[in-house]
């Protein structure tokens, strides 16, 4: 089938306002979904489960908290590792304290509480901007790590600060094997990237836009400043909380607070870069691609010290990695700063051309 | 003129305004008032205090003295300084002199924005969708989409502004203003960079705006043709002061506009 909208002709605005309006794409998102729900649990191996495609899930949910925060309203954060840190460490509690709450709801809580700290520590952005402001998040990653240290009882007195995720049981369920745990990550991904793109295309994303593009003339026309900037903030730091939360009890198990480092919030903000500022599929491909370079990498080097016979040492490896990182960080920045996405969509749109090109 | 709406009462009033940026004084003691449904000019030369006016209407700046009252649903209200959100709220809607649109949105989410004060949905029942959000989207769709007929940008609906030329970008910015459905249009120099063809078709639409909504336009333009043709009244600026008040051919026979467009020393 030809990649194509001719002979879709919308006759109604409803039509022209679907999610996905034309109809290759409502098939492939089908196709997609069916492959991620279905295929890859009955196919995929462990290993692929548990190290790759749970935290690609997990990652690309906060990438998609911070798109929303940077990519769409245009304000800079360098908090992501702490609002995932409060939605953690803040999930281990509801389940601990109020077990009859139940995971999905003490989730949400942990997500609302990172969005409460999201929310305080957006209140500069009220008054700089980009880099400043930037610096200003950074104190919310220093404060979080200093509280879970400070306060005995957000890791029930564990004395070196690591907590075990407790076992995650839904309404009888347990979710033990990795299959199990990529499905419910996947389905929670899922939903909140669903809400993130209907919030996008609404009154709310088009505000967020706005203040980034041009703040003076947002508020010309009405927009309220302060509300849509903290709104950012609180729904961005809702989904890092809540895919904080799935890293400590899919993915790691064992959480100690070491785990939501500054390099955790460069290794997020890389991923929109690469993947696309201001595009929730963006936020997917960017993690996407960041979790699956090494490997790549691993192999591609694999082969050449193979074709060779030269041993390539690993220390080498690993420098050319974060060589061939930086290197592509760059080259985005500079010379494609809406990421894969727009790649994506410019294929797109050659498609829609081919093979008739004029 | 043959129009549709008479001129009717006044709707707002400035008075004694005044308004300073450090030693510059960008206006002072300024009053003029507008009345419903008429095309109000503000001319004058660089720098004399024009889009600062526009300013302080909207509240973009807050002058140190003086109030400006507006008629807003049938009441009038006062006020020292204008705050952005409460002048929208009331009905003000405004294009800038350099173009303010969202860059990287398309025209049709450009022109959408103009009606955020009126759409009602909590942003869980967007997030969400289905139901009244999505009736509410596609309500203001429709209207969107009659201002968009208006101004004849159909074709480029879907297309980022960034790429548009400069005056179809004016001609956006015009129809954000308008999809606001104000009753008073801030309108500053709407016409700057526009070749003649451009400018006869803005000017159009700023009767067509004027005699078909009856919106109240105030207009700040450096083309005299267009000002005469156009304006039913005009306010002359001059170094942050007003010299001038009438209609088209009062101001043009006025001696001290005549000196401060010649340049005569003070
Ligand atoms: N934000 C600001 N900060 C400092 N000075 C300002 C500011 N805005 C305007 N001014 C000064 O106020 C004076 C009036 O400026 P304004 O932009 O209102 O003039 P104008 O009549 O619109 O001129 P033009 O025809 O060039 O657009 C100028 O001297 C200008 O330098
Ligand atoms: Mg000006």
């Amino acid at each position: 089938m030809l990649y194509r909208e001719a002979g879709q002709f919308k006759s109604t605005y409803a039509e022209d306002q679907q999610i996905f309006p034309i109809r290759q794409d409502r098939v492939a998102v089908a196709l997609l979904l069916a492959v991620a729900f279905v295929a890859v649990p009955l196919f995929a191996n462990q290993y692929w489960l548990s190290a790759i495609l749970i935290p690609f899930l997990i990652f690309s949910l906060a990438a998609l908290g911070l798109n929303i925060l940077t990519g769409y309203a245009g304000q800079l954060s360098l908090g992501t590792a702490a609002f995932m840190a409060v939605g953690a460490f803040m999930a281990y509690n509801f389940v601990l304290r109020m077990p009859w709450l139940g995971v999905i709801p003490s989730f949400i809580l942990a997500g609302l509480c990172a969005a409460g700290v999201g929310i305080v520590f957006g209140l500069p952005s009220l008054r700089i901007k980009g880099f400043y402001l930037a610096v200003a998040t950074l104190a919310c990653q220093f404060f979080v790590l200093w509280a879970i240290q400070r306060w005995g009882w957000i890791t029930n007195n564990s004395p070196s600060g690591v907590i075990a995720a407790q076992k995650v049981e839904i309404l009888g369920y347990v979710f033990d094997t990795p299959q199990r745990k990529y499905l419910l990550t996947l389905s929670i991904v899922a939903v909140l990237a669903l809400l993130a793109k209907n919030l996008m295309r609404s009154e709310t994303g088009r505000a967020f836009m706005a203040v980034r593009d041009m703040d003076v003339a947002a508020s010309v026309i009405g927009i309220p400043m302060m509300k849509t900037k903290l709104l950012a903030f609180a729904i961005s730091s809702f989904y890092c909380g809540v895919a904080g939360a799935l890293y400590a009890y899919t993915y790691l198990g064992t959480v100690e607070p070491e785990a939501f480092t500054l390099d955790l919030s460069f290794r997020i903000l890389f991923m929109i870069i690469i993947g696309g500022v201001g595009s929730i599929l963006g936020s997917f491909l960017g993690a996407g691609f960041i979790i699956l370079l090494p490997i790549f990498l691993s192999i591609l080097f694999g082969a050449l010290s193979h074709a060779t016979g030269m041993q390539i040492p690993h220390s080498v490896i690993s420098n050319l990695e974060l060589i061939i990182f930086g290197g592509l960080i760059i080259f985005f920045l500079i010379v494609e700063p809406h990421g894969l996405a727009r790649q994506w969509q410019i294929a797109k749109e050659k498609l829609r051309l081919w093979p008739f090109p004029h | 003129m043959n129009r549709a709406q008479q001129i009717g009462d006044k709707i707002l009033s400035v008075e004694g305004v005044s308004l300073a940026f450090g030693g510059v004084k960008a206006l002072q003691e300024v009053s003029f008032d507008v009345r419903e449904h008429e095309i109000r000019a503000i001319i004058g030369p660089n720098g004399a205090g024009k889009s600062s006016m526009l300013n302080v209407l909207n509240g973009v700046y807050h002058p140190q003295q003086g109030t400006i009252k507006l008629r807003a649903n049938g009441a009038w209200k006062e006020f020292h300084d204008m705050d952005s959100h409460e002048a929208a709220s009331l009905g003000i809607a405004r294009t800038f002199q350099n173009i303010a649109l969202f860059k990287g949105m398309t025209v049709l989410d450009n022109v959408m924005t103009g009606r955020n004060l009126k759409m009602r949905c909590s942003f869980l029942e967007q997030a969400i969708w289905v139901g009244r959000a999505r009736r509410e989207e596609l309500e203001h769709r429709r209207a969107v989409e009659e201002v968009i007929d208006f101004l004849e940008i159909q074709h480029i609906r879907k297309t980022p502004v960034g790429k548009l030329p400069y005056g179809l970008q004016k001609r956006v910015e015009l129809a954000r203003a308008l999809a606001a459905e104000p009753t008073l249009l801030l309108l500053d120099e709407p016409m700057s960079g526009m070749n003649l063809e451009e400018k006869q078709d803005m000017c159009r639409f700023v009767l067509d705006v004027n005699d078909h909504y009856g919106t109240t336009v105030v207009l700040i333009e450096h083309d005299m043709g267009v000002v005469m043709d156009i304006s039913d009244r005009v306010v002359v600026l001059d170094y942050g002061r007003k010299i001038g008040d009438g209609t088209p051919e009062e101001v043009r026979a006025n001696q001290a506009v005549i000196d401060a467009y010649l340049g005569v020393a003070h």
